[in-house]
């Protein structure tokens, strides 16, 4: 068992909004400066597979919950090879991590890969301020970067950050090359697979099922997709605009066309959105926790689910509108706010939702959508 | 889909008396349950023994049976009113048993009454330990994993013995089946203990069977909560760590929410766990606990048992997150789904999602083992604590040390100066689990313990051994600094350190320490319990203080009155204070006033964030109310501070209130004490002509003795500045007092020993009565069954008095009168009297709330509570009558001849002790009060009041069989007439030589029976203990002489305990169950309901 002593990082550190709000805090993680959008995510566990989330880069996360950091850093968690928020904001961190997978204590793992944080600030103030203010630019200064700097050239530095909205930020997440995940046992289906910023609980939870999957780079064409002779083709979650994500919404519409089946999380949800002709939009402050409350309408049945989401679709809830590829619905829903949670088109084998069935961190509610797409894999190939 | 429209009317079971296990955590649940039935249009009949609670109000049901809950009282119940449901999940294991039993016998069939909530296969499935294993088997077929401990049932002692070579040996746990709040269960670490535990397990489980299980002792341990409704959707509400691992039943643990040292795969493991379950078991609508325990090496998860119906810990996790469980699982139970309920808090999201928490939540037990001293004080997997505490902080060092300190027991805070003690004893000592284990520990870490030692002593999870010595360094940097400088003090306030430890630390006193502090603008915020960590507005005021920096405090511009409830439960203070508080709260709403209530206590309604307009769930300590103060006074107007409804806490706090300027409304503080110093109050006697027995004060045997020479033995004996009758004793001789003085280490110079004369043969009587300064309403005259010396709280006692005329009605009036104003009352004051011969003593005067205003309350129709806290703000008593609050004319003094008798009764925790060599507690009432709750029998006549007291308490009396009888000599002549009585009723009567020879001299027959100490006879005669144990004897009647040393009537007390057989300690007691027996002959026993009584009493009073 180790043993720190109360306080490693004495270190000041200062979080600066984009509205002038400041929060003082202690250094945590790495000493420095970073920026991003300010978002809050309220699950209570999980913080190993959040940090981990490609969806969440360019982004400085706080967390409600606490103490963060109690169960230490293990190797079986991440959700992809390295930590992608931009920033990290706790109130209360661990000093000593009890856990028998633990192998490191979080600190020192946001320190190794440069993450910046601040601890010890009113999470819960910050948190109530994103509410109200709606999700914001921010910046987290300590060390040389705060020492002897004056607040208005923080505020600015802070100022002069790009806006998430308008940001095309998969390929910086995606891997560069493909990558084949090998079905568990015996193989069934192909999946290729578009990551956008995929989550590595994702492939796993289809290759749980049977499917050898294919990761392609996010600047696949329908041509690199039909080159592994899929039975299913997948869209992932990611970060960023869904408005600047022409590319994959073209990819979509061609995979569409030749009426393949079709499942899309999360940023793959607002790209089926955008292929069918919908708007997205920007939340106030988006969704991210795992506890949120969704309905599937085709069974009127509610599932807690994990989200990370920004943006959303613009579809109507109350019909089944026209698209170019058929008749298509608003399948899920979010029963906090109505915000469109899933799509399906009734006319040909494509779905898609908002949130996260792999849950990675969250509840496992949701799993069944994996079963749906391969049911749909199945009736095509019957 | 919503509501069900094929129900109208549903019976709603309670949990009676509050006992170990089962305590106020069911009045919470219940009177929720019951505001949304009838919300829903339905018709509620509740049935509920305990007169104490919230939910048998009048107003909470349509019709309210203070009525035993028996399957034979509860079948009279559904007879009259036939309801269409029952719901039985709301009632701790009482109702659950009394349903299923009932469903057993048909009854449900016969009247047609479905059972909601929970059907007799899922509770089976739950409650059943072998039904439950196949459920967890059934669960690991389908998802993968949970599993049971390796277990055997057993049925017979050859069983038992025979289990543990199945389970590889000792130690193993026993389990009994249906019994609540683990009673029975416990470790046997060899054969001996084994035989011990698993016999008495046997005789508990109503079916005869125990469990054996292979042991887990120091694993992690956890809960889940979750709910479920008919299209099933499920929802984990909370999640439960406990501070405590394996093997100290989780209502002793310190207690944590949310969990804190599990990551998501494992949690999430738990959940899929837990919903699987829940499915496998069947509960269709409504909530169920399940625990868990997690080897901390490997992960390997166990599944412990699950409870299908609303628990301690759901009243809890209700608390800890907002999520009102009860309510929502009576919403689901007529029909509703989750996503048709709305979230309470946010108003605009659904109740089907799972909180979140941004604060930590720490439930901490508190015990009572200075009132059992032979009672073995390691904690075990049977409950033992009677009362807990919760707070709420940012971290889980401030929301500890705020529930360490809302015990408000001496030593329950951590204390950072003097020598801690050895380090390798002190290690030794939290190997054992025990009430304060945890400051143990922190004496340990103190001493130099490493995190290694203490987690290897204790099994308690290293990350929360870290944040002991968190705590402890922060009080090393306290001692340290040159001065209190706002960073450290910030930071340690930051922790939880309160103004009275920072001021032991640095050698300060805390009114010095908290003017530093509010110098340096050192001050708590005020957060809110918001079940979402903010992502939403919350609509619903309640809060938690923090030292953080947003406070969420709205202003407001309503005058606000503050009322401070009563804390932890403990003996002597419980529910029934919650409950005046709770009407106080009420009654000042109605009055046009913003309520705010202060309280610690997760289990009561006064915490439930529907009963205040504003609720702060915070420690009852001088410092934290000074802050609630100080923050509602910068959010309006604040009317006055109510101090005297929630006993002794707030009481004790009046005068330090006062003196920091707080408006302190009702009876002043000086008043307080001239009620309680003896000097003052002696004052008010004189002056008012009013006779107190004789008594004296000493600081030494020879002193003491001079004064029991002068007034006359028996005296009675207690040290000062005690509460509860604490080591109160009646001392017959000069011998008990010697030793009393040398062993009681209460007794000092400055902690005299009160010696007042004992008043043997005395009738004791207790008068509530409300006073505002010119008229007295006398609300209540109680004759106590007991003489006096028996604490008032453990006597059984009759309303109206059932032996006193209108001539003595009369001197009470006049005797409360003069006291109220001499001491000078605005409010409720509750006086003891004794009558000897033809005088009226005064024993004490409470100038607040008493134990017994909710029973004088529902006995008399008349809310006392609600006119106590309207005097308190200036109301006046004939403005009250005026209203319709009180009565118009008349008062609890004058009721009508024919108005229903009303009697109260004790009931004692003794079956929950053992000594360490695992024998039981005696069961001898005395002086120093014991009982955790109570119950009322109500009726026309004394008899059947009596008679549906004790079938409430203790199960029905006996109406035929055998009846033991051995009393004292001093209470031999009164024993003869009920003894008489009996034989005519046709009991057979077995006695021991000298009590069956005083019978056969008054002409009644006897069989003698051997004395334990004579043992079995030459030709197997049995001792009366083994008679007991073989079930041959249906009643006892054993009166101690005195309370010291090792009785001969020890062993028979202990075995009726044990068996359940009725036992009367008093003749005073075999009289009234005398004339109950009478009444249950006549067979004329009816139920009515509170509401039928009340137009009764208010139509005769016109």
């Amino acid at each position: 068992m180790t043993t720190s002593t109360r306080g490693a990082s004495k270190v000041p550190a200062v979080l600066v909004l984009e509205d002038g709000r400041t929060f003082s805090g202690r250094a945590y993680g790495a000493v420095g400066e970073t920026f991003g959008e300010a978002v809050f995510s309220t699950g209570m566990t999980g913080y190993q597979e959040t940090l981990t989330d490609p969806s969440y880069h360019r982004q400085v996360v706080v967390m409600t919950a606490p103490h963060v950091g109690n169960t230490g850093v293990n190797d079986d968690d991440p959700e992809s090879g390295r930590i992608w928020v931009a920033g990290y904001v706790v109130r209360d961190p661990a000093r000593v991590p009890s856990n028998w997978r633990a192998t490191r204590t979080l600190d020192e793992e946001l320190e190794r890969q440069g993450v910046v944080g601040i601890s010890g600030i009113d999470t819960r103030a910050l948190t109530r301020h994103l509410r109200e203010r709606g999700a914001m630019r921010v910046g987290i200064f300590s060390g040389d970067a705060w020492t002897g700097v004056r607040a208005e050239a923080l505020l600015d530095k802070v100022k002069a950050q790009p806006q998430m909205k308008g940001a095309n930020l998969s390929a910086e997440v995606a891997t560069k090359e493909t990558y084949v995940v090998p079905a568990i046992g015996t193989k069934k289906f192909t999946v290729a697979a578009v990551d956008l910023g995929i989550k590595g609980m994702t492939p796993h939870r289809m290759a749980e099922r049977g499917i050898e999957v294919h990761v392609l780079p996010a600047t696949a064409t329908a041509e690199d997709i039909y080159a592994v002779e899929p039975d299913g083709v997948f869209f992932s979650n990611g970060p960023g605009d869904p408005a600047t994500a022409d590319g994959p919404v073209a990819v979509m519409r061609a995979v569409l066309e030749r009426r393949t089946p079709l499942f899309g999380i999360c940023f793959g949800n607002q790209i089926l959105g955008r292929a069918l002709g919908f708007g997205t939009y920007k939340l106030k402050y988006g969704h991210r926790g795992i506890n949120q409350p969704v309905q599937d309408r085709t069974t009127g049945k509610v599932e807690v689910t994990a989200h990370n989401h920004g943006f959303a679709v613009d579809a109507p809830l109350d019909k089944v509108s026209d698209t170019p590829f058929g008749r298509a619905e608003v399948s899920h829903v979010c029963l906090n706010d109505q915000v469109v949670e899933g799509l399906q088109l009734l006319d040909q084998p494509a779905f898609s939702v908002q949130y996260h069935p792999e849950a990675a961190a969250g509840p496992h509610d949701a799993a069944y959508l994996f079963d749906r797409f391969v049911s749909l894999m199945e009736a095509e190939r019957a | 889909m919503p509501k069900r429209t094929d129900i109208q009317s549903v019976l709603v079971i309670g949990s009676g008396p509050i006992v170990i296990g089962q305590a106020a955590e069911f009045d919470y649940s219940g009177t929720q349950a019951c505001r949304i039935l009838k919300a829903e249009g339905l018709r509620v009949i509740l049935v509920n023994s305990n007169p104490a609670t919230i939910m048998t109000d009048p107003e909470i049901a349509d019709a309210t049976y203070v009525e035993p809950i028996t399957p034979e009282f509860v079948e009279k119940i559904i007879a009259k009113e036939r309801p269409d449901a029952l719901l039985p999940t709301l009632g701790g294991q009482t109702a659950l048993n009394t349903a299923i039993s009932m469903h057993e016998q048909g009854v449900l069939e016969k009247y047609g009454v479905e059972l909601i909530g929970a059907n007799v296969e899922a509770i089976n499935k739950g409650e059943d330990r072998d039904l439950f294993k196949g459920v967890v088997e059934a669960v690991k077929a389908k998802i993968g994993y949970g599993e049971s401990a390796r277990s055997v049932i057993c049925h017979t002692m050859d069983d038992v013995i025979k289990g543990v070579d199945t389970l590889g040996g000792y130690p193993v746990v026993v389990r009994p089946s249906f019994t609540m709040g683990g009673a029975g269960s416990g470790f046997a670490h060899d054969e001996e203990e084994l035989r011990r535990i698993a016999g008495q397990g046997l005789t508990l489980s109503p079916t005869t069977e125990v469990l054996l299980e292979e042991s887990i002792l120091g694993w992690k341990e956890y809960e889940l909560e979750l709910m479920r409704d008919k299209n099933d959707n499920v929802v984990v509400v909370c999640s439960i760590e406990n501070f405590d691992p394996m093997g100290v039943h989780t209502g002793d643990s310190i207690t944590v929410a949310p969990a804190m040292t599990l990551t998501d795969r494992e949690y999430q493991r738990l959940r899929d766990i837990g919903i699987a379950i829940i499915r496998e078991v069947g509960v269709d609508t409504g909530g169920c606990n399940i625990q868990f325990a997690i080897d901390p090496v490997d992960g390997r998860i166990i599944v412990i048992e699950m409870n299908p119906r609303v628990s301690r810990s759901s009243a809890l996790a209700s608390k800890a997150t907002g999520f009102p469980i009860a309510k929502i699982a009576a919403r689901l139970a007529v029909g509703y789904t989750l996503d048709e309920i709305p979230n309470d808090i946010t108003e605009k999201t659904p109740a089907s999602f799972e909180p979140t928490l941004d604060y930590v939540v720490v439930k901490a037990p508190r015990f009572a083992f200075e009132k059992f001293p032979q009672a073995d004080s390691t904690l075990t997997t049977t409950m033992k604590s009677v009362g807990e505490a919760m707070a709420i902080g940012r971290n889980f060092t401030e929301a500890l040390q705020k529930a360490l300190r809302s015990l408000e027991k001496k030593g329950s805070q951590f204390t950072f100066v003097g020598e801690p003690g050895d380090k390798a004893e002190l290690l030794r000592e939290s190997v054992r689990p025990t009430d304060g284990r945890i400051n143990t520990v922190m004496q340990s870490i103190r001493a130099g313990a490493t995190p290694q030692e203490v987690f290897d002593a204790t099994k308690i999870d290293p990350w929360f051994v870290d944040q002991l010595f968190l705590i402890k360094e922060i009080a090393d940097e306290l001692a340290a600094a040159e001065k209190l400088e706002p960073g450290i003090l910030a930071e340690a306030k930051r922790h939880g350190f309160s103004d009275a430890q920072i001021a032991e630390i640095r050698g300060l006193r805390e009114d010095v320490v908290r003017e530093v502090r509010h110098a340096l603008g050192v001050r708590p915020v005020y957060k809110t319990v918001d079940t979402c960590a903010a992502e939403f507005a919350a609509k619903t005021p309640y809060f938690y203080s923090s030292y953080d920096e947003e406070s969420e405090v709205a202003p407001r511009t309503k005058p606000a009155v503050i009322i401070l409830g009563s804390g932890p439960n403990r003996i002597g203070q419980g529910i029934e204070f919650d409950y005046s508080c709770v009407h106080a709260s009420f009654a000042l709403s109605e009055a046009g006033y913003e309520t705010v209530m202060v309280n610690c206590n997760p289990e009561t309604v006064s915490t439930d964030y529907d009963t205040s307009d504003r609720l702060y769930f915070e420690p009852l300590t001088l410092e934290d109310v000074l802050e609630i103060v100080h923050a509602e006074t910068l959010a309006g107007p604040v009317a006055g501070v109510v101090v005297q409804l929630g006993g002794q806490t707030p009481l004790g706090l009046s005068q330090a209130l006062k003196d920091n300027g707080v408006p302190v409304v009702g009876t002043s503080p000086e008043a307080i004490h001239a009620a309680e110093d003896r000097g003052a109050f002696g004052q008010v006697l004189a002056e008012a002509g009013l006779p107190a027995p004789k008594h004296g004060t000493a600081t030494t045997f020879a002193g003491a003795k001079a004064i029991a020479d002068e007034i006359g033995y028996p005296v009675l004996v207690r040290p000062s500045y005690v509460l509860g009758g604490r080591g109160m004793e009646i001392v017959y001789d000069e011998t008990r007092l010697e030793s009393y003085i040398a062993e009681s280490t209460e007794i000092s110079p400055t902690r005299p020993v009160l010696v007042d004369r004992f008043l043997d043969d005395a009738i004791e009587i207790d008068v509530d009565a409300l006073y505002d300064g010119h008229e007295l309403y006398l609300g209540g005259v109680m004759e106590h069954i007991e003489e006096a010396g028996i604490h008032s709280g453990d006597s059984a006692c009759a309303l109206p008095p059932i032996t006193l005329g209108g001539f003595d009605i009369k001197r009470l009036r006049a005797s409360t009168e003069a006291i109220a104003k001499g001491v000078g009352v605005r409010g409720l004051i509750n006086i003891q009297f004794a009558m000897a011969g033809d005088i009226l003593y005064v024993l004490e005067a409470n100038p607040r709330a008493s134990r017994t205003v909710p029973f004088t309350s529902k006995a008399t129709a008349v809310p006392l509570a609600k006119a106590a806290a309207r005097i308190s703000l200036g109301a006046t008593i004939a403005e009250l009558r005026a209203e319709g609050l009180l009565p118009k004319t008349g008062d609890g003094g004058t009721l009508p001849l024919d108005a229903p008798i009303s009697v109260k009764e004790a009931v004692m925790p003794w079956s929950r002790f053992r000594d360490v060599h695992g024998r039981g507690v005696d069961t001898v009432l005395g002086p120093e009060m014991r009982s955790t709750g109570e119950v009322m029998g109500i009726d026309a006549v004394f008899g059947t009041a009596y008679a549906k007291s004790q079938a409430g308490a203790y199960g029905p009396l006996p109406t035929k069989g055998r009846a033991f009888i051995s009393v004292a000599n001093r209470d031999k002549r009164s024993m003869i007439f009920p003894a008489r009585e009996l034989v005519a009723h046709g009991f057979e009567l077995l006695a021991t030589s000298g009590t069956a020879e005083v019978l056969k001299r008054n002409g009644i027959n006897a069989t003698i029976v051997r004395k334990l100490s004579e043992g079995e006879g030459p030709n197997g005669e049995k001792t009366i203990v083994q008679l007991i144990h073989d079930g041959q004897v249906d009643l006892i009647v054993n009166t101690p002489y005195g309370t010291g040393g090792r009785l001969d009537g020890y062993e028979i007390r202990t075995a009726a305990v044990a068996r359940s057989v009725p036992c009367l300690t008093t003749v005073q007691a075999l009289a009234a169950a005398v004339q109950g027996i009478d009444a249950l002959n006549r067979g004329d026993v009816g139920v009515r309901s509170l509401q039928e009584h009340a137009e009764h009493l208010t139509a005769a009073r016109d």
